[in-house]
């Protein structure tokens, strides 16, 4: 029985999360792929890629706040600096943006888990940018 | 017999690739029909529209334009470097092409900026800096604002404006568009699509291919 509960339990977890990557590779085609690539991979020195995993699994928290409101100024991304501006993403909702970061931070290369639209909202309601 | 088809199909599939590399590329825009006398002839000639005369800035500050494209297969796209939307899949692509030719003499790509007042000759310098392109072989050409607009929509058949309801402010087609040796329109290529850009890589080899015309 408690082999069945974990079973099922696991299971919701990985639909849960399966739902929030497939949605989000839709939002990341269609908001993000142009500029950071179908593979993550940016473009030269230009716009920074998506596949440095340390940047992602310590900029986690910070991810909802910049694609919501953009992002300004010197980042480094994979030992490499980038400035430039990354235009704000006002129109799409925390789901979606849960969506899209779970898509990102489990893809190129990144394995962070399901970023949820609670998680989400907590980090917006925490943005200085 | 199944391995004999297959023979076949694959002989098929060859001799497909061979008519297809000895096609020839379409010649866009309007044509006139002019009659000329050669030789105490009267001869009945096609005239085709050509890219006209202009004279631009590029990226090193240099004075760049028409006169050094003569004779040379070049590819042209508008952008803006600032451009939030199409433009960095457009530079992604346009870099295969670069990279493709970027050895090869007689061949270029013109990049024209539809924001004079923002990408200056340093700014497009560094934008070219950053894109991670040296060399002659791809120039980011500063025109006046008029000037550029006309070229696009008139010559090079690519819609531009100034538009404050899209992102970036400036509306723009995403085409690169082939000209060849004598100033014609061969293909336009939507620079979002990668197959699209392969078929225009196809397309430059063909018309580097083609033979040189008859004096006249």
């Amino acid at each position: 029985m408690l082999l069945v509960l974990i079973v099922s339990c696991q299971s919701d977890e990985s639909i849960e999360f399966k739902r929030y990557y497939s949605a989000g590779s839709l939002v990341y085609q269609n908001h993000c792929q142009n500029c950071h690539g179908a593979k993550g991979e940016g473009l030269s020195a230009l716009i920074p890629p998506l596949t440095d995993t340390i940047y992602i699994k310590d900029n986690l928290k910070s991810l909802a706040c910049n694609i919501k409101y953009g992002l300004k100024g010197k980042i480094v991304v994979a030992g490499r600096s980038f400035e430039g501006t990354m235009p704000a993403a006002n129109d799409l909702t925390p789901i979606e943006i849960a969506q899209a970061i779970t898509y990102i931070s489990n893809s190129f290369g990144n394995k962070q888990g399901t970023i949820t639209a609670d998680q989400v909202n907590d980090d917006l309601s925490k943005c200085s940018n | 017999m199944k391995k004999l088809t297959g023979l076949v199909l694959l002989v098929l599939l060859f001799g497909a690739c061979k008519t297809n590399s000895k096609k020839t590329l379409p010649i866009y825009g309007e044509r006139t029909a002019v009659t000329k006398t050669v030789n105490g002839q009267q001869v009945t000639d096609t005239d085709y529209q050509t890219i006209p005369a202009f004279k631009f800035l590029n990226q090193y500050g240099n004075s760049a334009g028409s006169k050094d494209l003569e004779g040379k297969i070049y590819v042209a796209d508008f952008f803006f470097t600032s451009c939030p939307s199409i433009c960095p899949i457009m530079q992604r692509n346009m870099l295969n092409v670069y990279n493709e030719f970027k050895n090869t003499p007689d061949f270029k790509i013109i990049s024209f900026t539809i924001d004079p007042k923002h990408d200056t000759v340093p700014v497009l310098k560094n934008y070219a800096d950053k894109l991670g392109i040296s060399g002659n072989s791809w120039w980011l050409l500063l025109g006046d604002r008029d000037s550029v607009y006309n070229l696009a929509a008139k010559s090079y058949l690519v819609a531009v404006s100034e538009d404050s309801t899209v992102a970036g402010g400036y509306m723009h087609q995403g085409y690169f568009v082939l000209i060849d040796k004598q100033k014609r329109v061969r293909g336009s290529y939507d620079g979002t699509d990668m197959k699209q850009v392969n078929q225009l890589i196809d397309d430059i080899k063909t018309l580097q291919a083609e033979p040189a015309p008859a004096a006249q």
